[in-house]
């Protein structure tokens, strides 16, 4: 306690040379985060728009409307379901395959670890579109492979992104195929920093691999997990490039995002205002999701 | 940390000498940005006008379409527009309502070479806000039919249909010729696309919008019209109705997929790729069929070139303008990337009269008539009617249902231009 407030006074001229050095990095966040935040919630309460941009006495300043149109909006329900039905289906296969594909990387008997994790990672570093154009291929109806495959054991063909009930599943397989290395990576990792003699000691106490699993494993990447379920929801929240290159948010807007709804109602038809707020809403409820996950997390602990 | 000083000094000094010889000798130098394969060829017309203005030099740069208006807006938020522009002619009513271009009136009453009678005049309306002229059509296109000729005179068609009826009737023909349950269509009309629903309303009289286009009229009685003529292919199944089964229109075609497509020029130099050896002569394109027995309107689609209104060089990019409009350049532009002239004079070229595809689209080209010219356009189209095609086509409202949701959504739309018209 002592030693503290003794290395305080000491340090306390330089404060001012410490926040000399930030000034560059909080300016720069002032700038080019604070100050554009600011204004686009102000304009969540205007009308701005395309007549608005060449002449800005044209932008009405309508108070919460846009909130108020937003909630009436069928095509904002429709992206938010859509969203929230990618966020919950995909975050947690995408952890289950990328923990899956991590232990089974990790484990001794598995020769050429290298090749696999770098396979396994490729998705990761592609390009999103070339990658899209490709799944475009193998989920095509008539020539792709997918159905090509299903047709070997019997199984009749879906039009996979003409569908609306499989279009969605469609995207989810193909982020979850995309995505998962990536978390993967850090699984791998978590799983390194576990302790060998715990395992070490539950043989000798005779358990079995699955209660290894159960009773080290999980506990132990706890941590691990929380962060990339966190990152994962977040990322998939921002689902935008799949459907975009994809299926333009169709059929019958079963896959439109609620980041492609608002890109659409901003760049393309430049309601900019009406961008705006949607932008907020998706803020809240991704800021309120990591709320509620760190609760979980918290209530684990104890 | 000295080199990279030294290194940014070095690069101000050049830049200011490369300003410095820029406005320092005579020459003017115009900023015109040009958008996709024309970006890339109009190079190509230069020399001849650099010749005749060593006065005058021309810098192209080139835009992705799909870019185009994102960065053009930016570009005029930002006070940074080019002199000139190519410009889709739907898009000229937000550039005019931004009030970044030019009204181009003065120009044409002075001009000697471009007059309004020189092209086809659907096109030059479209270039028209209010009572003024902001572009100079350059190219231009338009829908018409591409059809398979045998597939059609199997079904008892020598001749391509000439009304709906008679579209109805041969599309009903072609998909008796196969087996029941076979994935076999007649013609491709795409859910995903709002063109061919705009045409046919267009067709019988809808103005699509109404009260100075301040209201949606898809529920008025013309367009539903229209909109029941055509999902009755889908729910009948003379169209296939999902988008995604026809990914590559040409094998679709070449397939027998369908037999019939309503598309645009753009398509002539692909199908003329494609479609070799026994399909070579198996193809042809058609004037729309109207509603009754006589060519029927399409769109008056293209490009046009528009000046910025903070270009300080205008009367020179009109004399570029001018150099454009001419029927030789129209002709050249039409062999480097098969743009249609938008001059009418152009056509007699021999290139363009040798082809026997483009013939539908000379004669289409006089029944050619602009959308509603309000900023909102692409808007409605694109987010509000192909939505509710669709929902149409798949029968998950009525149709009556589906058009009276669209307008009420297209009202929420107009509502800001409701209140400007007030404001005025």
């Amino acid at each position: 306690m002592n030693g503290k407030k003794i290395s305080h006074k000491r340090y306390k001229p330089f404060a001012s040379a410490a926040y000399l050095f930030l000034t560059p990095a909080l300016g720069s966040i002032l700038v080019f985060f604070f100050i554009p935040v600011i204004a686009a919630f102000a304009m969540s309460f205007t009308d701005f728009d395309i007549y608005s941009l060449g002449d800005w006495t044209k932008a009405r300043f309508i108070g919460i409307k846009n909130y108020i149109n937003l909630f009436e909006d069928p095509l904002f329900w429709i992206s938010l379901k859509n969203t929230f039905y990618y966020v919950l289906a995909a975050t947690p296969i995408s952890i289950a395959v990328s923990l899956g594909a991590a232990i089974l990387l990790n484990s001794k008997l598995i020769k050429l670890k290298g090749i696999f994790r770098l396979t396994y990672f490729i998705p990761v570093i592609t390009t999103l579109v070339a990658v899209a154009i490709v799944w475009r291929f193998i989920y095509h109806p008539r020539f792709g492979i997918l159905n090509y495959l299903l047709e070997i054991f019997g199984i009749n063909g879906v039009d996979w992104l003409g569908d609306p009930n499989w279009a969605m599943p469609a995207i989810i397989l193909m982020a979850v195929w995309k995505n998962f290395g990536y978390n993967m990576i850090i699984f791998i990792a978590g799983l390194q920093n576990i302790p060998e003699y715990l395992y070490e000691a539950s043989v000798i106490e005779g358990a079995n691999g699955w209660q290894q699993f159960k009773s080290i494993t999980i506990p132990m990447l706890a941590p691990t997990t929380f962060f990339i379920s966190i990152i994962t929801m977040i990322g998939f929240f921002q689902l935008f490039a799949e459907p975009y290159v994809m299926t333009q948010g169709g059929p019958l807007n079963k896959t439109l995002s609620i980041v492609q709804y608002m890109y659409h109602e901003g760049f393309r038809w430049w309601n900019m205002g009406y961008s705006a707020s949607i932008a907020f809403v998706l803020f809240f409820i991704i800021f309120a999701g990591t709320l509620i996950q760190f609760k979980i997390q918290k209530t684990r602990e104890l | 940390m000295c080199k990279y000083l030294t290194f940014i000094l070095i690069s101000i000094l050049f830049l200011n000498l490369s300003c410095n010889s820029g406005s320092g000798s005579d020459q003017k130098v115009i900023n015109f940005w040009a958008m996709g394969a024309e970006g890339e060829s109009v190079r190509k017309l230069l020399p001849e006008f650099e010749k005749e203005h060593p006065d005058i030099r021309i810098n192209i740069q080139m835009i992705p379409w799909n870019a185009a208006q994102e960065k053009l807006i930016t570009a005029y938020a930002g006070n940074n527009t080019p002199d000139a522009c190519q410009l889709g002619n739907t898009w000229i009513p937000q550039f005019a309502a931004l009030e970044a271009i030019e009204n181009l009136d003065s120009f044409i009453t002075k001009s000697k070479s471009v007059s309004k009678e020189n092209f086809f005049e659907g096109i030059w309306e479209t270039n028209r806000i209010d009572e003024s002229i902001y572009g100079i059509p350059w190219y231009v296109d338009t829908r018409v039919l591409f059809y398979r000729k045998d597939i059609l005179k199997s079904a008892g068609y020598s001749d391509p249909p000439k009304d709906w009826e008679e579209l109805y009737d041969a599309s009903k023909k072609i998909k008796g010729l196969y087996k029941k349950g076979e994935e076999k269509y007649a013609i491709y009309i795409p859910t995903n696309e709002w063109a061919n629903f705009v045409i046919f309303g267009l067709q019988l009289g809808s103005t699509i919008l109404k009260n100075e286009n301040s209201y949606g009229d898809f529920s008025g009685k013309k367009f539903k019209e229209a909109f029941d003529y055509l999902i009755r292919f889908h729910k009948e199944d003379l169209s296939p109705i999902g988008i995604t089964q026809v990914t590559n229109i040409y094998q679709a075609l070449a397939d027998s997929f369908v037999a019939m497509y309503i598309s645009g020029p753009w398509h002539v130099p692909e199908f003329k790729k494609w479609m070799t050896g026994d399909l070579k002569d198996k193809w042809s394109t058609a004037p729309l069929p109207g509603p009754h027995d006589s060519i029927g309107l399409s769109l008056a689609g293209g490009s046009s070139t528009v000046i910025f209104k903070d270009s300080e060089n205008k009367e020179e990019v009109w004399k570029f303008i001018e150099f454009l409009s001419r029927p030789r350049t129209q002709a050249e532009l039409y062999k480097l990337v098969n743009d249609l002239p938008a001059v009418k004079s152009a056509w007699e070229d021999s290139t363009l009269q040798n082809d026997e595809y483009l013939n539908a689209f000379y004669l289409q080209l006089h029944h050619v008539i602009p959308t509603p010219k309000i900023p909102e356009w692409e808007q409605i189209v694109f987010s509000k009617l192909q939505n509710y095609i669709e929902i149409g086509a798949r029968g998950s409202m009525t149709s009556e249902e589906a058009l009276k949701t669209l307008d009420r959504e297209v009202n929420q739309v107009l509502e800001k231009r409701r209140w400007l018209l007030g404001k005025n």
